[in-house]
């Protein structure tokens, strides 16, 4: 079992590796939408510093969906999800693999990049620890739940849109508590409850997020 | 009994039987609705508070409790069909959807309108309104989802996923919202202890709560008949039935 998640993880590291642009251009994705936003809304520090957290978790979110076709879809073209749904191998451990793998290509890069974005928006330096720490907790949450959608619209038409409509209301919480830890640290408070129902989150997506998947799989390859 | 179900559980069988079943839901949200509107607009008084304006409640709040119930009836039956395979689950999963999100949209309008009045503004990010905003998008995209699978089998099964994840966000979705923001008025109405309101309100707001109830076993009866002609038409009772 732990062979499967690490083979799985392994082959797509490899693949990503030698397609440095797809990850880098979902990085750029974000960086550009979080730099828009102060363009649009007026560059009083104030405002700009308030909205800081939430765009940059919006833009996050945003581009760790547009990286979510490329999670199964090559696979299903090139047959090679249908060895993985007939091998011995626990599914499960497989997807679990590829999910870790989406997640060290797009939001642990996301993650790291996040404080310097929040750097843009004059988030000050406790604000900035927090968010890089909440996006560290929350970005699996996204990718969790984002294979989930990937797997339920895979070779359905229209699936780019379709799967943001189906992801987007279900990350709202990851959103309310990962801009809150942010939120409850710019205003002197203590964001380590944000960050507890945040890890809470996490385990519970760990959890259906994995099983949806699998099912979504076997539906789609039926 | 069981055998009584799963006699049932054939789209053939049931079809007859909705038939059957639909006058009766209908005609009773019809007197329901009926008594209600009269309970809410000639018996019950005018509140101390929000003076006539409150009378919108006797929508707004009936919509909003079956716009939540009937996700969960939903993701019941959706779940059903999922670990049983049965092929009515997911078609009575779809005809309760669109019913769903009227209600959804229906609780979301009408609270727009009794909001201008009471609170003096059509909208605000409170965590009521945002959570019922949500449930809209959730029933919008268990939608698009059927939509765009061709197969109606696997739409059937996929959906249901969808639905069971969404059954199991609600309360995250909501509570994250509460904690986030929260200006609505609390609950009038609690099953644990007496409503804090005049009794010929609380008698309207039933009558219409029960009208509520029975439009939508009407409404989603008729839709899956609908839905099981379209599935079946090529078998030979559904052609004798379209004839």
């Amino acid at each position: 079992m732990g062979e499967a998640f690490a083979l799985a993880l392994r082959r797509d590291l490899r693949i990503a590796l030698r397609r440095k642009s797809d990850a880098a251009n979902v990085l750029l994705f974000f960086v550009i939408v979080a730099s828009l936003f102060p363009l649009g809304t007026g560059a009083e520090p104030e405002p700009t510093r308030a909205i800081g957290a939430g765009v940059v978790w919006v833009a996050a979110l945003l581009a760790s969906l547009l990286s979510l076709p490329r999670l199964f879809a090559a696979d299903l073209a090139d047959g090679t999800l249908e060895q993985m749904l007939v091998s011995a191998q626990p599914l499960g451990a497989v997807v679990a693999g590829k999910i870790a793998a989406h997640w060290l290509t797009t939001g642990l890069p996301l993650a790291l990049l996040a404080p310097l974005l929040g750097l843009q928006y004059g988030l000050p330096a406790a604000a900035l620890a927090v968010l890089c720490a909440a996006a560290l907790i929350g970005t699996p949450v996204l990718s969790l739940l984002g294979a989930t959608g990937a797997a339920l619209t895979l070779g359905v038409r229209g699936a780019g849109v379709l799967v943001s409509i189906l992801v987007l209301p279900l990350c709202v919480p990851a959103l309310v508590f990962g801009a809150g830890a942010v939120t409850a640290s710019l205003s002197g408070l203590d964001p380590a409850p944000h960050l507890s129902l945040l890890g809470a989150l996490l385990a519970v997506s760990l959890a259906v997020g994995l099983w949806a998947s699998c099912a979504a799989l076997r539906v789609a390859l039926d | 009994m069981a055998s009584v179900l799963y006699t049932y559980a054939s789209p053939q069988a049931f079809y007859p039987l909705a038939g059957r079943m639909i006058p009766w839901f209908a005609g009773a949200a019809a007197i329901f609705a009926a008594a209600g509107l009269y309970v809410g607009f000639l018996v019950a008084p005018t509140d101390a508070v929000q003076g006539e304006s409150y009378r919108i409640l006797y929508l707004h709040v009936p919509a909003a409790w079956m716009s939540m119930f009937l996700y969960l009836v939903m993701a019941g039956w959706a779940g059903l069909g999922f670990v049983l395979n049965t092929r009515l689950s997911g078609m009575m999963a779809a005809a309760i959807a669109p019913t769903g999100a009227m209600f959804t949209f229906l609780a979301l309008w009408s609270g727009a309108l009794w909001g201008r009045p009471t609170w003096g503004t059509y909208w605000v990010w409170d965590a009521r309104l945002t959570s019922e905003l949500i449930l809209l998008f959730l029933y919008l995209g268990f939608l698009a989802l059927r939509e765009a699978i061709e197969d109606p089998r696997r739409a059937d099964r996929a959906s249901a996923i969808l639905a069971l994840v969404g059954v199991v966000n609600i309360p995250i979705i909501y509570f994250s919202v509460q904690w986030w923001n929260t200006l609505h008025q609390g609950a009038s109405v609690s099953l644990t202890r007496a409503p804090t309101m005049a009794g010929s309100m609380f008698a309207g707001l039933l009558l219409m709560t029960l009208a509520a109830w029975m439009y939508s076993i009407a409404v989603s009866l008729a839709r899956v008949r609908a839905i099981i002609l379209e599935r079946e038409r090529d078998t030979e009772w559904a052609r004798q039935v379209l004839a």
